[in-house]
């Protein structure tokens, strides 16, 4: 039987959403697992890539120091990095904080936000530092394919991963792109 | 008896009338040049670049650029095509084009043109420019962060309105639309939302209030057809009307 391939994913600052509509690909999961198999995955719950993957797909764009800590760690094993769905693209719904200041949407959120108890902004040493704007993951990384929607349709990924499984140049039809 | 003067695109010999530019003697001859600015019923603007077409060797703006006898046209070519995908995707990292959160999603005239020529990401560093957002009016929302400037409402409200409702300011990344009123908001316009201004916009920078997501997913006009026979069909629509 020939190698698998490996197959790694990773969610930034995401809902996760892609990787939902990834498993929407339903039973045909069984037939991606004779070909492929998963590495780094909140799926599987590895947290680092063992060693070279095939294929990485990234959910999700850049808030916070750890996710661009993260996709760096994750680029440098991954033979082909795919930007997944419009937060990876574009930073997506995250990055309408963009055009607000760090400091106002964090005193929205913990200090003068409706409902707040306790109000202080968090500041434990475990927390990831936010970055002052959200930012698309090609900003910091090469990227060499890009599934756009919000997120992309199951068929999305499966249009994407049989071409690229079986040697073609991947291609999405006018059909399969969507943004929304 | 005369012939009619003609011109070749992609090869097609397409017959025009003098005066007409090549988007007019395209659009009659139902063939499709990509395009954001361009609006038949208006003023052609020539700010968009998305109909650029390569004119004996030279790219034009197939909207303003008047045909001729002897013009050898390409229009559908990879090259051409390349350029516009890039043009597009300048207009969406000097935006801020959040599709998932638009209202306009669906039937964005920006994003079916985006969907036309494949663009699958932005490509370039992303502005996020800061813009100011005017919710301030009864019936018709002003969110210029959508904005691309196109100047189709500017031209709508001057030529048919007759009102000068909106305007053009500033330079670069500093561009952002402008309305004409006392306080610069929507509200102390002369704006109604039954005006032409707020019916043109191709993207969702102007929007008429109470009507938001009334077509489900699925329905919209760009989910089953591409722009190129969407606007076809209406643009040809328009030009036989006119010619009786």
């Amino acid at each position: 039987m020939a190698k698998k391939i490996k197959v790694a994913t990773t969610s930034l600052a995401g809902c996760f959403g892609c990787h939902m509509s990834f498993l929407d690909i339903d039973e045909r999961i069984l037939q991606l697992a004779e070909v492929a198999e998963f590495d780094r995955s909140p799926l599987t719950d590895i947290k680092h890539c063992g060693d070279i993957v095939d294929i990485g797909l990234v959910e999700g764009g850049l808030c916070n120091a750890e996710n661009v800590h993260t996709l760096r760690e994750f680029r440098k094993h991954c033979r082909t990095l795919v930007a997944v769905g419009a937060c990876a693209i574009n930073g997506g719904l995250p990055a309408m904080r963009n055009h607000i200041a760090l400091e106002e949407c964090l005193a929205e959120a913990y200090l003068q936000g409706v409902g707040v108890d306790n109000p202080h902004i968090p500041n434990d040493p475990e927390l990831p530092l936010l970055l002052d704007r959200v930012h698309p993951i090609h900003e910091v990384v090469k990227v060499d394919y890009f599934l756009p929607g919000c997120p992309p349709s199951a068929d999305v990924f499966w249009k994407f991963l049989t071409d690229l499984v079986s040697g073609r140049e991947p291609s999405l039809s006018y059909e399969l792109v969507h943004y929304d | 008896m005369t012939t009619n003067p003609t011109i070749t695109i992609d090869g097609k010999t397409v017959p025009f009338r003098e005066g007409e530019t090549l988007m007019e003697a395209a659009t009659r001859a139902g063939i499709y040049i990509p395009h954001l600015c361009h609006n038949p019923e208006f003023t052609p603007h020539g700010s968009c670049k998305l109909c650029t077409v390569q004119v004996n060797g030279r790219n034009c703006r197939a909207c303003t650029f008047p045909a001729d006898v002897g013009q050898t046209v390409l229009n559908d070519t990879q090259e051409l095509n390349d350029t516009r995908r890039t043009i597009t995707q300048m207009l969406f990292v000097e935006g801020n084009h959040f599709c998932p959160s638009c209202e306009k999603s669906g039937n964005c005239d920006l994003q079916g043109a985006a969907y036309f020529l494949n663009m699958l990401d932005g490509h370039f560093p992303y502005f996020y420019p800061s813009r100011q957002m005017d919710a301030s009016h009864p019936d018709v929302l002003l969110d210029r962060d959508r904005c691309i400037f196109c100047e189709l409402c500017v031209r709508a409200s001057r030529e048919v309105d007759g009102k000068n409702v909106f305007g053009i300011a500033g330079r670069g990344i500093g561009n952002r639309l402008v309305v004409n009123s006392s306080s610069g908001l929507l509200k102390d316009s002369e704006l109604d939302a039954g005006d032409k201004a707020t019916q043109v916009c191709p993207v969702g920078a102007i929007i008429v209030k109470h009507h938001g997501f009334e077509v489900p997913i699925g329905e919209r006009i760009y989910d089953g057809k591409p722009i190129d026979e969407v606007s076809l069909a209406k643009e040809m629509a328009m030009g036989e009307g006119e010619n009786g």
